[in-house]
């Protein structure tokens, strides 16, 4: 058997830390449209509805090493509006802005000119918040960068929502661990090994499931 | 709100013509170009709700406010209106409300934030303060969102309907992104997407709705938190153009019925000629010479 099961790499998926797997995917979306812009820095921000925060999930370009993690209130700034009310936004000249975030992108030592936010919408529920800072100078803002925004934003709904169904499962496993540790171990040993001892440990599992 | 100063009778079918009242309560000069639609008018008399982030008080390019509530949580966990004591916790509200004034720089300005401080909850606070400016009898109502709930639309489509009949326009952003949101989506409203010119009247009608009109949404210079202004895009920023269009329709020509104003927007809008071949004006997309440039 060259290839993994399909159904023991879905179990191991959902049960194993796969999160870096999802961190790399919203790191490349990010990364993506901060090519795409030519801007400073892109990052993804998960809307905390327990706390009711943003989180810094991933980011690239400037701040990219401080940022994740980090956290502020959803109520207040632009990317907060954008999370709260699910519409993308693009505002320029933010030198003077306020509340955006502000105590953030000093604690950076970047306050941005130009800011573009789009609700990372899934399944009707706002999961976070996309941003793209200060895109190429001296290209003005068109509907097509809007569309694009909103494409990025998709793409990176996705990516989080994945991420989120993760953490609940693993969060649903830490909760009741003790009743499924053997399952888990079994699955982790059956993905790191192949060949006779992978295909021998199926069958006494098949054995097993038809036993109880 | 004075289309109808007195509630009428329910009339189901026009069966008996000498007890129903037809009187159309305002004039038709039979034409409509843009002097028409706003002539000198500046939206005196004409009170506009900004449902929105709040709006910062005595900015200068918004001026003092006729009143400022929001939506909170009441003790039993029920969204009430309360006077708002925060302003603005975006500049969100405060660049729709100052382009309204751009537009209708006399009209009467009234803030109601639904989103921002404390609670944040989307679709319960947007429907209890729309039903709140709803019952106030607002001329026009300016809403720069939508909530992408579908448990919220059934109650927002009652909300628009009655205001539909009560005289009280609902001008609502179309969603920026390609998803079903509301209450734009609501033939009771009056949609609103961007295009990219710069004239803040330049008008688009989109013969294949759901949104309804265009308008200057790309770049808008509008005022933001702190006094200050920025330059804004997004479908957010188109519709207060056409709620301000809507006061200055309203000021110039009191007791227009939202199905009216509607109407006269559609006959002023640039792309919309008196006739189907009339002579091209001009080569800017979406003008009467190109009638497929609407996007």
């Amino acid at each position: 058997m060259n290839q993994p099961d399909p159904l023991i790499a879905a179990v191991s998926a959902t049960v194993a830390d796969s999160d870096s797997g999802h961190r790399d995917l919203l790191q490349s979306v990010v990364a993506t449209a901060r090519a795409i812009f030519g801007a400073q820095a892109s990052s993804i921000l998960l809307l905390d509805q327990s706390t009711g925060e943003l989180v810094f999930e991933a980011s690239s370009g400037r701040g990219e090493n401080s940022l994740v993690g980090t956290r502020f209130p959803a109520g207040q700034g632009i990317a907060g509006w954008v999370a709260v009310s699910g519409e993308p936004m693009v505002v320029d000249d933010l030198s003077q802005e306020t509340l955006f975030a502000r105590d953030i992108a000093e604690s950076t030592q970047y306050v941005p000119r130009t800011l573009m936010a789009a609700p990372l919408l899934h399944d009707e529920v706002v999961l976070g918040v996309l941003e793209v800072l200060d895109r190429a100078e001296g290209r003005p803002t068109t509907l097509d960068d809007m569309d694009l925004l909103a494409m990025f934003a998709s793409q990176a709904a996705v990516s989080l929502a994945l991420v989120q169904r993760n953490r609940l499962a693993q969060a649903v496993l830490r909760e009741r661990g003790t009743e499924f540790d053997e399952v888990i171990r079994l699955v982790n040993a059956l993905t790191q090994r192949m060949g006779p001892r992978r295909d021998a440990g199926l069958q006494l599992i098949a054995v097993l499931a038809e036993l109880l | 709100m004075t289309a109808f100063p007195d509630a009428p009778r329910l009339t189901w079918k026009l069966s008996d013509l000498s007890e129903t009242d037809l009187t159309v309560r305002t004039a038709w000069s039979g034409g409509v170009d843009r002097l028409w639609r706003t002539g000198t008018a500046r939206g005196a008399g004409v009170r506009v709700c900004v449902l929105d982030s709040g709006v910062e008080p005595d900015h200068p390019e918004v001026g003092p406010l006729d009143g400022a509530f929001a939506v909170d949580t009441g003790p039993g966990g029920e969204p009430r209106i309360v006077k708002d004591v925060l302003g603005d916790t975006c500049g969100h509200g405060t660049a729709c409300a100052g382009i309204i004034r751009q537009l209708a720089p006399d009209c009467e300005l009234v803030s109601v934030r639904v989103l921002g401080g404390d609670f944040s909850g989307t679709g319960d606070a947007l429907l209890a303060g729309l039903r709140w400016a709803v019952r106030e009898r607002f001329d026009v109502i300016n809403i720069s969102l939508s909530t992408t709930r579908q448990a919220f639309a059934q109650g927002l489509r009652q909300l628009a309907d009655e205001a539909y009949f009560g005289g009280t326009l609902l001008v609502a952003a179309a969603h920026n992104s390609r998803v079903e949101s509301f209450p734009w989506r609501f033939s009771s409203v009056i949609s609103v997407g961007s295009h990219g010119e710069a004239d803040p009247l330049h008008l688009l009608y989109n013969p294949t709705p759901p949104v309804e009109f265009f308008a200057r949404g790309i770049d808008v210079p509008a005022p933001w938190l702190g006094g200050t202004n920025r330059r804004c895009t997004g479908n957010s920023f188109a519709t207060p153009h056409v709620a301000g269009l809507c006061a200055l329709l309203h000021s110039s020509h009191r007791g227009l019925t939202p199905f009216q104003v509607k109407s006269l927007l559609h006959l002023g809008a640039a792309n919309v000629s008196a006739t189907p071949d009339s002579a091209p004006e001009s080569a800017v997309p979406g003008r009467p010479d190109d009638r497929n440039g609407i996007r």
